[in-house]
């Protein structure tokens, strides 16, 4: 399981924890991770990423392990940390957003 | 009893006042959407349990919620609003063009007899509807059509700000746009055009002759007189007998004609209110004092009403979307303001009480009367 932690706004959005588990099918990547946040919260589609370009919202940024993943290529592999739930993935509002 | 319900949207949430038909004792619900500007908080004219929230923020976009139950749960619906077709440009605050982009819902109008049917305006300026309660949304995109190349932002936004439907005919349907405009169909969303003969806009738009372009801030009806609209423009005070294939001034002894939000009392189809604030660079309500105006002859005259109102130190501004009318008689009208009051007259406007002072900036105002 992949752990994923929300924001504020999106985790009362989704009635859900904090912190979120999700199945996500091999390789994990950014994409891969939303996709299934989305399927599991379809209440969160196009609060991430714009939904006809896919693109991430401006004022959303990623971050695994530490490092912002925000510019990142959205299919590249993420550190396996996140890959064994020993470290979640964030999802975060930025500063500059609000 | 009647009970009446106002819709309250603000720059941090939703609220909802509830109260019956005396309407002296509200209660106030909690903070709905914490957080969130709720740039429309609107009813189902079919079903009064039906409502509907635009909720946005530049952090994570929009969401459309639904409840059926009043408001006392909700379900966020469908938000994805794809333009149709090769979307082209619409012209720039500099001139340039700008591809269109989709930035939130201003306006969500239920339909008057369909229960699923609901029109959403919005920024960058366009028509949707759904019709299944919000679950999927389709451009009308007849709209954009009309000369969308064009069409220019206001300070606010390119935004679809109002929506008036035809009470007689489903078909018909008239919309605001700043600044592209007002527009009308005539059949069902399909094809539309510019209804702005007799709108002077000197300042703004160079060619006098020029149909789109006019910056139309908010339109009022009454379901009564389908026929006969009432216009607050960036400037003037218009009015229409025929549906707005023309228009004339009727801003007469206003104080000032700029503002936003413009209403019609709902047993008196031509008495008719404004709020007008001191100008275009300058939004808030002239001299320190916040009035209301009232028309009881369709426009032309007008008389301020101030009692309950604060008549010093007050520069606050009233948005497009917040002013309603209940079906009560004597009407109630209620406005909200962007000092976070919310103030209520039971009786056509002639005296006036705060409901609450402390909101958020409101950005919306409706109110159901329910029987």
């Amino acid at each position: 399981m992949i752990r994923v932690i929300l924001p504020t706004h999106l985790r009362r959005l989704a009635n859900s924890n904090r912190e979120v588990e999700i199945n996500v099918a091999a390789p994990i990547t950014i994409r891969a991770i939303l996709d299934s946040l989305e399927e599991t919260y379809p209440m969160l589609r196009g609060t991430m990423r714009d939904q006809t370009t896919m693109q991430r919202r401006a004022f959303v940024r990623f971050f695994a392990c530490g490092q912002d993943y925000s510019h990142a290529a959205v299919d590249d592999a993420l550190p396996d940390l996140i890959a064994t739930g020993a470290e979640p993935f964030w999802v975060v509002g930025a500063m500059a957003g609000g | 009893m009647a009970n009446v319900r106002v819709l309250v949207g603000t720059r941090k949430g939703a609220f909802i006042l509830t109260s019956n038909e005396k309407r002296k004792r509200w209660e106030v619900s909690d903070l709905l959407f914490p957080g969130w500007e709720i740039y429309h908080f609107n009813a189902s004219p079919v079903d009064p349990n039906r409502l509907y929230i635009s909720q946005n923020t530049g952090w994570f976009g929009q969401i459309v919620q639904r409840s059926d139950d009043g408001g006392k749960t909700w379900n966020a619906v469908g938000n994805k609003f794809a333009y149709e077709g090769e979307t082209g440009t619409h012209q720039w605050y500099d001139g340039t063009p700008h591809p269109w982009e989709f930035k939130r819902v201003w306006q969500l109008a239920p339909s008057l007899t369909e229960r699923d049917v609901v029109y959403a305006g919005v920024e960058d300026a366009a028509l949707f509807r759904s019709g299944d309660a919000g679950q999927t949304w389709q451009e009308l995109e007849g709209l954009r059509s009309v000369r969308g190349n064009l069409w220019a932002p206001g300070a606010g936004g390119m935004c679809l700000h109002t929506i008036i439907q035809d009470p007689r005919d489903a078909n018909r349907i008239v919309v605001a746009i700043s600044a592209a405009g007002v527009f009308r169909t005539d059949d069902g969303g399909e094809t539309w055009r510019p209804i702005t003969k007799g709108l002077k806009s000197a300042y703004e738009l160079p060619d006098p002759d020029a149909d789109v372009g006019h910056c139309v801030h908010n339109l009022a009806m009454h379901p009564k007189r389908p026929g006969v609209l009432f216009m607050q423009k960036h400037w003037d005070v218009m009015r229409s007998d025929d549906y707005g294939d023309s228009w004339y001034e009727i801003s007469g002894n206003l104080p000032t004609d700029f503002g936003f939000p413009i209403a019609v009392n709902s047993n008196k189809p031509n008495t008719v209110y404004v709020i007008p604030i001191k100008s275009d660079s300058e939004h808030y309500v002239p001299d320190g004092k916040l009035r209301v105006y009232r028309s009881k002859s369709g426009g032309e005259k007008w008389q301020a009403l101030t009692e309950g109102l604060p008549q010093e130190n007050c520069y606050v501004n009233v948005l497009r979307s917040a002013l309603a009318v209940d079906q009560l008689d004597p009407c109630g009208i209620y406005f909200g303001t962007s000092g976070g009051q919310v103030y209520a007259s039971a009786d056509d406007g002639d005296s006036w009480r705060a409901l609450v002072r402390d909101f958020p900036p409101v950005l919306s105002v409706e109110v159901q009367t329910l029987e």
